[in-house]
């Protein structure tokens, strides 16, 4: 089982092994539950490739991949700051009023990451343009908020938020280079070949579905057995 | 005129969920399995996004833009949203108790289907379509989203006993055939353009 999964991604792979060995804390950082917590969400619940969750901007923001990781990032910190925010006042929000809290909770911190992006990063903020806002409506952002920040504390929640957002960021990079490679003959905006013929079906929607349609497909095969769920 | 063009423009060259990737999930998950419950979901974003674009609307235009604080734009869409999907599931079960048997869990499924708030944030703060031409994008909007959706569910429902390989059953292959669909749509690209009816 462990080796199909080294076989299948390696990046994906890399991260799970990577996180054993390598750092001095080994001995008692991979026993800690947020540790767990943190690995199981990037690799084994990855929310795009084992979970099919939050296919829009997947699929939208891939075209080049700086913009593929910059949709990632800011999804990450949306989902981190909302995941921390409901936890903490999780003995606040009473049950019956509590999805639309959270949704209102999460709206709020979108906001702050669309309005600091148009800030400081104009230019891909027009590149990303309405899939930024649109993360208000990930289902994955409300899903740690109500599976997880709901019932733990606010550290293990962030954990939590951090390993799914770092998964996210990790599918949506992969996606973004192969589309941008095909598409553009680059990688992150630098020229690798002179003469390439651009593969304009990459660039375009069409593109967007057939890779990761692919990948999915590719995933399942060589690790089956994960949850393949899909949402809104 | 304006509002024919919009219409189709909003089913065939800007495709909701084929050119701009929004309300995929249902589109690649169970629902667009079957054709009955794909045609139910189609018909209740159509309703759902032809109401809730044009009072987002007169929202942003009578409140929110006077009152100068057009940062809450987000917020205020979402709650809308919420609010006018619950409006409508207790208005269709008290009037129409067939439609909303027939819809069951879709439609408070619709508040997070992410066509519902794109839509929004196409017509209103991208393209800065007035009253009644974004009333028309919402209505051609569903339609065109409904038609993709159905569709699909119409190909799956052809594809249930063919040979596939394993890892590409389910979602997999539903993704692989969005994109062939996509592809025929590319044919319909720069017809018309919605942006061009904007202010």
């Amino acid at each position: 089982m462990a080796e199909a999964k080294t076989m299948a991604i390696p990046t994906g792979a890399s991260v799970q092994a990577a996180s054993a060995p390598a750092i001095p804390l080994t001995q008692q950082l991979p026993q800690t539950k947020g540790w767990k917590e943190l690995v199981r969400d990037i690799w084994d619940d990855n929310p795009t490739f084992r979970m099919i969750l939050a296919m829009c901007p997947t699929m939208g923001a891939t075209n080049m991949a700086i913009n593929g990781m910059a949709q990632g990032l800011a999804t990450m910190v949306a989902t981190v700051a909302s995941s921390t925010t409901v936890a903490a006042l999780r003995n606040v929000i009473p049950a019956e009023v509590r999805l639309p809290a959270y949704m209102i909770i999460i709206a709020f911190w979108v906001t702050i990451v669309d309005i600091v992006l148009r800030a400081y990063m104009p230019p891909l903020s027009a590149a990303l343009g309405p899939y930024v806002p649109l993360i208000i409506t990930n289902c994955f952002v409300l899903g740690r908020a109500e599976a997880f920040a709901s019932q733990n504390s606010p550290g293990l929640s962030a954990l939590d938020a951090l390993g799914v957002g770092l998964g996210f960021t990790m599918s949506l990079t992969l996606l973004g280079i192969v589309r941008e490679f095909l598409g553009f003959g680059s990688l992150f905006g630098i020229q690798l070949f002179s003469g390439w013929t651009n593969w304009v079906i990459m660039i375009i929607p069409a593109g967007a579905f057939l890779v990761v349609g692919l990948y999915v497909g590719i995933v399942k095969h060589f690790s089956p057995g994960g949850q393949v769920g899909g949402g809104s | 005129m304006d509002i024919f063009l919009i219409v189709m423009g909003a089913i065939l060259t800007n495709n909701i969920l084929l050119t701009t990737f929004l309300g995929i999930c249902p589109f690649v998950s169970g629902v667009s399995g079957e054709y009955a419950s794909a045609s139910g979901m189609g018909m209740a974003v159509i309703f759902v996004l032809t109401m809730t674009i044009p009072i987002n609307w007169l929202i942003n235009h009578f409140v929110l833009q006077p009152l100068g604080v057009g940062y809450l734009s987000l917020i205020v869409f979402i709650v809308t949203i919420a609010f006018l999907v619950q409006i409508v599931e207790m208005f269709m079960k008290q009037f129409l108790p067939a439609l909303y048997t027939s819809l069951g869990i879709f439609l408070p499924l619709i508040t997070v289907n992410c066509a519902i708030l794109g839509g929004v944030l196409f017509a209103i703060p991208t393209w800065n379509l007035g009253f009644v031409q974004s009333a028309a994008y919402g209505f051609g909007g569903g339609v065109g989203w409904a038609l993709a959706i159905i569709l699909m569910a119409a190909i799956r429902e052809r594809l249930r006993f063919a040979p596939i390989p394993e890892g590409l059953k389910g979602p997999g292959l539903a993704l692989i055939i969005a994109g062939l669909m996509a592809m025929s749509f590319v044919g319909f690209s720069g017809m018309i353009n919605i942006r061009d009816f904007g202010g």
